[in-house]
């Protein structure tokens, strides 16, 4: 009996404390962002303070740049990510359900989904030489085409796994009762996927924004992105705005989830 | 039912197709290309076909640090599957409510980024740092434990920052997995370990060999956890690539590329032979 209970009660264990290890880093970031010990690198908390985020919203060390520039990056590589990838996934699943998927392309789903399984640090060498290359400056526009490169995938394979998921019947049915191409797209096709589209540019907003190793390859001098000035704060010390910054910037992403669930519920709810 | 227009199709895969060809095509023809070309030392080459870029990776500095950061992610893929693994199959047994909340905690640190919360390990490790500062008071050690600035601390790191993408597949290779199968052997007298060797390992594979993959792959160039928590003592491939602006030697970094290509190429090769789907490594 008491053996049973022991037994039943390893899985819980396990799962908390596994989720100890993922979260305990993240909790120490935030703690320490109200640690008001002055010393250079502070590592023992002596009292509550909110002078870091004071500091943080002062812009002194020019965070909130970097902060611009990022979501600068994010908005254009979400938009034409999301524009290429759809329409891609659109086509792609219309030849797939007429069962012909012929070599060309299976050959371009396979190029397109390549950089999922390409070592980061391998995409931001080749892109950093081919632009260098091709004349195009370190900065933006190099950004932008290196993230929009590695979130088309993203999207592409979320917005086809919902095409392929519909029902061939409702464009028939559209098209017979007199629908164009166009009509059939905008007023069957595009709501139906829509939810998909809305998950794959956000995913692909939080690759961007998350994206650091690529992005060594391609800044400029002044296009520093968010990760960026995070590294080059933390490389060495701690630093208590960094922690502030980080606090501020995971309230933001645990938003972004929750809300993204509930509207997901809400969907949900609705269906049935 | 009217026929459509296949071209049509063509013409809205073009523009991904397009970008594809370009970015991801060209890119990788490009650096193994340059991989092929003698090095001017000022980021270019000249035009003059050469392998000496190869015969340079055959020193010994560089093919220890080639050496050493492929065992480096293999330890960490092992580390994740050792822990992420059970996880994966624990989750998917508890009740739908209850799975539905951990996918969010496991997904909501992927919304934030790796760098921070690495950062967030330094801090705890350090030498005065909280972890240390708990196990003195405890009466557990005398000196402060040197956590930071070794190489298993890297790979703690690494299996940190990759154990969601064993989990994920693992938790969706389990999900798959028919109860009743598990219940019939039990039925029939099997042991509960005999019930694992011979009827969970072998329905989960996919997601084990999913799992290694998306874990290994990452972790070949994963290099500011090597800054982070190696304190740039220890060197992997990712660091010296990334240090490419300093060292100028465009042709021999694309060349290391290519090798690190090579070893994803095998890999993805050797997880076809074992039946993995590529359909299994999207995760997201």
């Amino acid at each position: 009996m008491r053996k049973k209970r022991l037994k039943k009660s390893v899985s819980p264990v396990y799962l908390s404390l596994v989720l100890v290890f993922l979260y305990l880093p993240v909790l120490v970031v935030v703690v320490f962002s109200f640690n008001d010990n002055p010393a250079r690198n502070p590592t023992v908390f002596t009292g509550f303070t909110l002078e870091w985020y004071r500091d943080l919203f002062k812009n002194t060390r020019g965070y909130w740049d970097a902060l611009a520039v990022s979501l600068e990056l994010a908005f254009w590589s979400c938009a034409l990510s999301v524009i290429i990838g759809t329409i891609g996934a659109v086509g792609m699943a219309r030849r797939m359900t007429e069962g012909r998927a012929n070599f060309a392309a299976r050959a371009a789903e396979m190029m397109t989904t390549l950089p999922i399984l390409i070592p980061e640090i391998i995409l931001g060498l080749a892109f950093m030489s081919m632009f260098y290359f091709a004349g195009i400056p370190m900065g933006m526009t190099a950004l932008v085409l290196s993230h929009t490169t590695f979130c088309v995938p993203y999207v592409f394979i979320i917005v086809k796994g919902r095409m392929a998921g519909l029902d061939p019947a409702l464009s028939e049915a559209a098209r017979d009762l007199g629908a164009n191409e166009r009509r059939v797209f905008t007023d069957i096709i595009l709501p139906l996927i829509r939810p998909a589209i809305i998950s794959g540019a956000v995913l692909a907003v939080a690759m961007s924004l998350d994206d650091f190793i690529i992005s060594v390859f391609l800044s400029g001098a002044y296009t520093v992105t968010l990760p960026l000035k995070i590294y080059s704060s933390v490389r060495t010390g701690v630093s208590p705005q960094i922690n502030a910054l980080c606090s501020v910037m995971l309230a933001i992403a645990f938003l972004i989830v929750g809300i993204s669930k509930l509207a997901g519920r809400k969907r949900n709810a609705d269906k049935a | 039912m009217k026929k459509r227009d296949a071209r049509k199709d063509y013409i809205l895969m073009a523009p991904m197709a397009l970008w594809a060809i370009v970015f991801v095509g060209l890119s990788m023809v490009y650096i193994i290309a340059v991989s092929f070309l003698k090095s001017n030392n000022a980021m270019g080459f000249t035009y003059q076909v050469t392998g000496e870029n190869y015969a340079k990776l055959l020193n010994p500095t560089y093919l220890r640090i080639l050496l050493s950061s492929l065992s480096q992610a293999l330890c960490a893929t092992v580390c994740c599957l050792a822990v992420g693994y059970p996880f994966g199959y624990l989750m998917a047994r508890t009740k739908k409510k209850t799975r539905s909340v951990l996918m969010i905690l496991l997904m909501a640190p992927f919304w934030t980024n790796a760098l921070i919360r690495i950062y967030g390990w330094r801090i705890l490790l350090m030498a005065d740092g909280p972890i240390n500062l708990v196990l003195t008071k405890l009466g557990w050690i005398q000196e402060p434990l040197k956590m930071l600035y070794q190489e298993g601390t890297v790979i703690f790191g690494l299996v940190y920052a990759l154990i969601p993408f064993m989990i994920l597949p693992s938790y969706t290779a389990a999900e798959k997995l028919d109860r009743s199968l598990i219940d019939a052997s039990r039925d029939l007298g099997a042991r509960p370990w005999q019930s694992f060797i011979t009827i969970i390992l072998p329905l989960t594979t996919s997601g084990i060999l999913a799992g290694c993959l998306l874990v290994f792959i990452p972790a070949i160039g994963l290099f500011f956890i090597n800054d982070l928590l190696g304190g740039g003592k220890l060197i992997n491939v990712g660091n010296l690539i990334k240090d490419v602006q300093k060292t100028r030697d465009l042709p021999l970094m694309a060349a290391l590329g290519v090798v690190l290509l090579a070893v994803v190429g095998l890999l993805l090769y050797v997880y076809q032979k074992l039946g993995g789907k590529s359909s299994d490594l999207n995760v997201f």
